[in-house]
């Protein structure tokens, strides 16, 4: 596979040529194939799905299916009704946290997540603590963005994965009283990978009841993730960061635990029955999607799948490894001292997430005058304010890469940081 | 047009009016959580006069530029002056176009004036 010319397949490039972008953590650009589909259904088949017994109704609830299974399979998931769409990563975590949280965390629970969350990921079970008295723990991260379970030398290198020994000293956090893990596979400012399936498993070990829940946004678009491996009970992400439309997230639960779990939204689509005194609702996935969900949507949703599966996870994250190297590299060796990356330093051990602070520059200065040579960047705390307090900056600027970059892209970073220093001192 | 016009830029590097008045007549801090920026700015009042105004903070060239060239303007002014600033007039004093992201930066001193 020849990376350099995936450019082609993105028609933003054609309109936009100089565009160098690296903002792909917070969303992803679009292929041909995902624009044309969108097309496809509002030129020739725009129906309302489920209930028209009309061709374009039915061609359009056929294709909207289609992309459950599609996505079902590409997650490796059990059944396809484990799928659930939803708006977004956000929406998934906080229906999980509404509908499961609310039913089982009592007083008496603890729930736990990182310090390394979105906010997505820490609100929801912050807010559920502090509305049901339960305790709110927090995974610390060490000084070089692993998480910290608290031993010496306890790092989760993924180089070290098969020690499962490594993992043990997670009962300093996960006790028989934890309800509730709730993590993120990659992080969006540090990049770091965490060892989900250890994870996982130390935590059963602990307590078999814990319900383990994956943020998988900065995951599933990056590398090959396989649900029944990982163990999770949970996983959650986007359409939107991994090549498809806008619009649509993906919950994955399984099946036991989203039958029992509360609707999150009550309305069309989601019910077999109503009484003046009580309803019944439909089983999973269509008891979570309430009213007319984002169906062109989905449908387009399932091309940036197959788009990804015809290149091959393995491959993405191959790509992905190469030009964060590269970008390490370059910036280390142009702005030697000047330069101070986050997050782990092996790039075995990290995604295409490069968040950094360049001399005494405001993030929003660099950003800017990377915008005036179009290079499209991000500053800020990208909705980790805990993590940037920890790591003791307010503001950091990031680059994040995806299959479209190319070394040229790294260049023209060097160019812009380079501008930067021109135009600001 | 570079948002980093030379105007901007010499208030950037060389901000007039930085620091503290010892004996202000009011003190307001504000802050923008998202990005860490925070300005507070000192007046002081002499009868109806506006006989220094300056401002202590940190944050982009953009945010800092604002608050150098309001109060450059402000100094001396008669009081009623304060009320005449809005979001209209420091877009024209700053003289660059900015977006609806950058805009948030070029009011943090205006919010911290209109709290005095």
């Amino acid at each position: 596979m020849n990376f350099i010319n995936l450019k082609k397949d993105f028609p933003i490039f054609k309109n936009i040529p100089d565009l160098v972008y690296l903002d792909s953590t917070a969303t992803s650009l679009k292929p041909k194939a995902v624009v044309d589909k969108l097309v496809e259904y509002y030129s020739n088949y725009s129906a309302n799905i489920f209930r028209g017994v009309y061709k374009i109704s039915e061609k359009a609830t056929e294709e909207f299916e289609e992309t459950r299974e599609v996505t079902a399979k590409f997650i490796n998931a059990l059944k396809s009704e484990e799928v659930i769409f939803t708006r977004n990563s956000t929406e998934s975590l906080n229906l999980i946290a509404y509908s499961l949280g609310r039913k089982i965390v009592s007083q008496k629970d603890e729930v736990v997540t990182t310090i390394m969350e979105h906010h997505s990921n820490f609100v929801p079970w912050q807010v559920l603590c502090s509305e049901t008295g339960a305790d709110f723990k927090i995974v610390d991260i060490d000084n070089n963005g692993y998480l910290d379970l608290g031993m010496e030398n306890l790092k989760f290198k993924s180089s070290n994965l098969k020690s499962k020994s490594r993992i043990l000293n997670l009962q300093n956090i996960v006790t028989r009283r934890t309800k509730i893990l709730a993590l993120t596979y990659v992080s969006n400012v540090l990049g770091t990978i965490n060892p989900i399936k250890q994870l996982i498993e130390a935590a059963k070990r602990i307590n078999p009841n814990i319900i383990t829940i994956v943020d998988a946004a900065q995951a599933v678009p990056h590398l090959k993730a396989d649900v029944q491996d990982l163990g999770c009970d949970f996983l959650v992400f986007s359409s939107h960061k991994m090549l498809g439309p806008t619009g649509v997230g993906v919950l994955w639960g399984k099946e036991d635990l989203l039958k029992e779990m509360f609707p999150f939204m009550y309305g069309g689509e989601m019910i077999n029955g109503v009484y003046i005194d009580h309803t019944i609702y439909k089983d999973p996935p269509h008891k979570f999607e309430a009213g007319t969900p984002a169906i062109g949507e989905v449908i387009a949703f399932k091309e940036a799948v197959k788009y990804l599966k015809a290149i091959g996870m393995d491959k993405v994250r191959e790509h992905e490894k190469n030009l964060t190297s590269l970008c390490f590299n370059k910036l280390n060796n142009n702005f030697s001292g000047k330069i101070k990356i986050f997050g782990p330093s092996d790039v075995n051990d990290r995604g295409g997430v490069v968040a950094f602070k360049f001399g005494n520059y405001h993030p929003h200065d660099i950003a800017s005058i990377f915008d005036e040579s179009n290079i499209a960047s991000r500053a800020g705390n990208h909705c980790a304010m805990p993590l940037h307090t920890k790591l003791g900056v307010n503001a950091t600027i990031r680059v994040s890469f995806y299959i479209y970059n190319d070394g040229s892209d790294i260049e023209k970073l060097v160019d812009g940081l380079k501008r930067v220093e021109k135009v600001l001192s | 047009m570079s948002l980093y016009s030379e105007l901007i830029l010499d208030h950037y590097q060389h901000p007039r009016n930085f620091g503290r008045i010892a004996n202000s007549t009011n003190q307001r801090s504000v802050s923008n959580p998202l990005c860490g920026d925070e300005i507070i700015m000192f007046i002081k009042i002499n009868g109806s006069k506006i006989s220094e105004i300056t401002f202590k903070g940190k944050g982009c060239a953009i945010s800092m530029a604002s608050a150098s060239m309001m109060t450059e303007y402000l100094k001396g002014k008669n009081k009623e002056e304060l009320k005449k600033i809005d979001k209209k007039f420091i877009i024209k004093m700053l003289g660059i176009d900015l977006g609806v992201n950058r805009i948030k930066c070029a009011l943090l001193p205006l919010e911290a004036l209109n709290k005095l």
